[in-house]
């Protein structure tokens, strides 16, 4: 997987009640939920947020509520892949189990300012940032993850596994 | 290799003789936990993958709380939604508004979760059950999805950092000002993807109602779990209120934990979280003037009867600021109707206080008690982060039932000290 998009950055602790309010949680219409990414604390996002634009933040994004509509909200506004120093593990999991591309790196995220042009490729297991002429290596997830973003998710996985086939 | 308590557990749901931190397995799972929010978008992917059949119809838990009793039409479809997923598949274990409360203080009252067993919840707050001695932790709906066909999990053994609470608390410090006092030491990541092991001689001070406080808050330090060393306290609540196989599980004298920390119990002050993050602790003295608008007595953090107790006896006789709203919220049935027949309501609704039935309500700015821009609560719940409770521009702090109750008699942040003079 390849991505290029402008940095849209922020700081640490980034929690789920900001990146969705609890408020909009009657629903979980992906369209619905992307009207308000990011309501609370950056307004704007929403106006200036183009297809395939990075997310940048600093420790332990996605803190909080477990809530899995806060990478649908990302991913349904048109983020191609969050970048952060560190992330919270429940949002670790969820976006990994929605496919919401995640990707931690410390030392990019530190660089990174807002509007810089990035390219990740997930693959080859790097990242650039063109307007500082820099390149960083992507640590590779563990197998046992790769093999469920391989299978299309988890459920695509469990479902394999909950219902065997007339070929098993 | 020696192990921790959640360590052993987890080892055993994946049928394996011992982990190692980092180490990935599938293990068992004992309870998978949805509400409102959280389950419908689960049974969405439930269905939308072609699954039939649910892994067990009395191991899932379904508890729509959060907008309930709901609040408008689309609350109410998710719940719809809910409901007729749970009789399709023949769910035991859903608890519709009259028998329902808050999830995280409803399970362990119906006896649903006991010590030794492995619990997901699509809720963040499911690891309030590790102050029964069991290994319980948030995921999202998904997992919950996934976990509903196959009644299994993967999980990452994680690290563990031991608190060895010691000493005697005094007259006003309660769970909630150990845990505040914890995170505010730690940080909010300070215990990211690890576990938290509460041990020592302070435990015997500690009620279950203090433990489930502590384990509940457990995920504001980005915990994985929280969990307590079972003592007579807990084997004595399970008996009371669970007729399921417990089992106990201690960790090892050369477990290796990546910190040790010792709390000397005796030494802390009551505590509040100052806006926007559970990390920004001051104790009581440095907490300053600050008015207040509004005041929630609840929560799965502290909605408990020992909460109800505690605010009733410093509410008696007095009345709520003029200034000030203030919501108590029992957080079940059961102790809605405790508090009845302990005439707790009597001195609630004579001071001036609203009560409600059980719901999460105003904690994520739901409903029944959202705050409007430039408002100030004192909360007893466990998350003050911008917007939490209402608008973008209202302040949450989070406290102890004792001091929330103290703060709706004076209008300001205060001691029960101030006022129980």
């Amino acid at each position: 997987m390849k991505f290029e998009g402008k940095v849209i950055k922020y700081g640490d602790n980034v929690d789920t009640d900001v990146i969705i309010p609890a408020r909009y949680l009657n629903t979980s219409d992906h369209s619905e939920l992307a009207k308000h990414c990011m309501e609370d604390l950056d307004a704007t996002f929403v106006t200036r947020v183009n297809k395939g634009d990075v997310m940048v933040a600093g420790y332990n994004f996605g803190c909080g509520s477990s809530r899995e509509h806060a990478p649908i909200a990302i991913k349904a506004s048109g983020i191609s892949c969050v970048i952060a120093k560190t992330f919270a593990r429940i949002f670790y999991r969820n976006a990994i189990n929605i496919g919401l591309p995640i990707v931690e790196s410390p030392e990019c995220a530190n660089d990174a300012e807002e509007n810089d042009r990035l390219e990740i490729d997930l693959e080859k297991g790097f990242i650039i940032n063109y307007n500082k002429g820099k390149t960083y290596r992507i640590e590779p997830f563990p197998e046992f993850i790769q093999k469920i973003i391989v299978a299309g998710g988890l459920m695509a996985r469990t479902k394999k596994e909950a219902l065997p086939t007339e070929t098993d | 290799m020696p192990m921790t308590m959640t360590q052993k557990i987890l080892a055993k749901a994946a049928g394996l003789d011992s982990v190692k931190p980092g180490q990935l397995v599938q293990a068992k799972v004992d309870m998978v936990l949805g509400n409102d929010i959280t389950a419908p978008v689960a049974i969405h992917e439930f269905e939308k993958a072609g699954l039939e059949k649910v892994f067990h119809t009395e191991k899932i838990a379904l508890v729509p709380d959060h907008f309930t009793p709901n609040k408008d039409i689309k609350s109410a479809e998710q719940v719809k939604r809910m409901r007729e997923f749970a009789r399709k598949m023949g769910i035991k274990h859903f608890f519709e508004v009259g028998q329902m409360g808050v999830e995280h203080a409803l399970l362990p009252e119906q006896g649903l979760v006991v010590a030794g067993d492995v619990v997901i919840g699509a809720d963040s707050h499911t690891c309030t059950y590790g102050a029964l001695g069991a290994f319980s932790t948030g995921t999202g709906s998904t997992d919950m999805a996934a976990a509903m066909a196959t009644g299994e999990v993967w999980l990452k053994i994680p690290e563990a950092i031991q608190f060895n609470l010691i000493g005697k608390p005094s007259e006003w410090v309660s769970g909630k000002d150990i845990i505040l006092h914890i995170i505010g030491h730690i940080g909010v990541a300070g215990a990211l993807y690890k576990s938290m092991e509460f041990t020592g001689d302070g435990l015997e001070f500690l009620s279950m109602d203090d433990r489930f406080t502590i384990a509940n808050m457990a995920i504001e330090a980005g915990a994985k779990n929280g969990i307590f060393e079972v003592d007579e306290e807990t084997i004595k609540y399970i008996q009371e209120h669970s007729c399921k196989t417990y089992e106990v599980f201690t960790a090892d004298n050369d477990a290796e934990y990546l910190k040790e920390y010792t709390i000397d119990l005796s030494k802390l002050k009551p505590t509040v979280s100052f806006p926007h993050l559970p990390e920004n602790t001051r104790t009581i003295d440095q907490v300053g003037e600050i008015p207040i608008h509004q005041v929630v007595i609840g929560s799965c953090t502290n909605g408990r009867m020992e909460d109800m107790r505690i605010a009733a006896k410093i509410l008696a006789g007095r009345k709520v600021h003029r200034d000030v709203r203030c919501i108590v919220i029992p957080a079940t049935q059961r102790i809605w109707k405790e508090c009845m027949q302990e005439g707790l309501f009597d001195i609630f609704v004579d001071a001036g206080c609203a009560v409600s039935t059980p719901t999460c309500g105003p904690c994520l700015g739901g409903h029944m008690g959202v705050l409007a821009a430039g408002e100030r609560a004192v909360s007893t719940t466990n998350r003050n982060f911008v917007g939490r409770m209402g608008h973008a521009k209202s302040e949450v702090y989070l406290a102890s039932p004792a001091i929330a109750a103290a703060s709706a008699i004076t209008g300001k942040i205060s001691s029960p000290d101030e006022v129980m003079k």
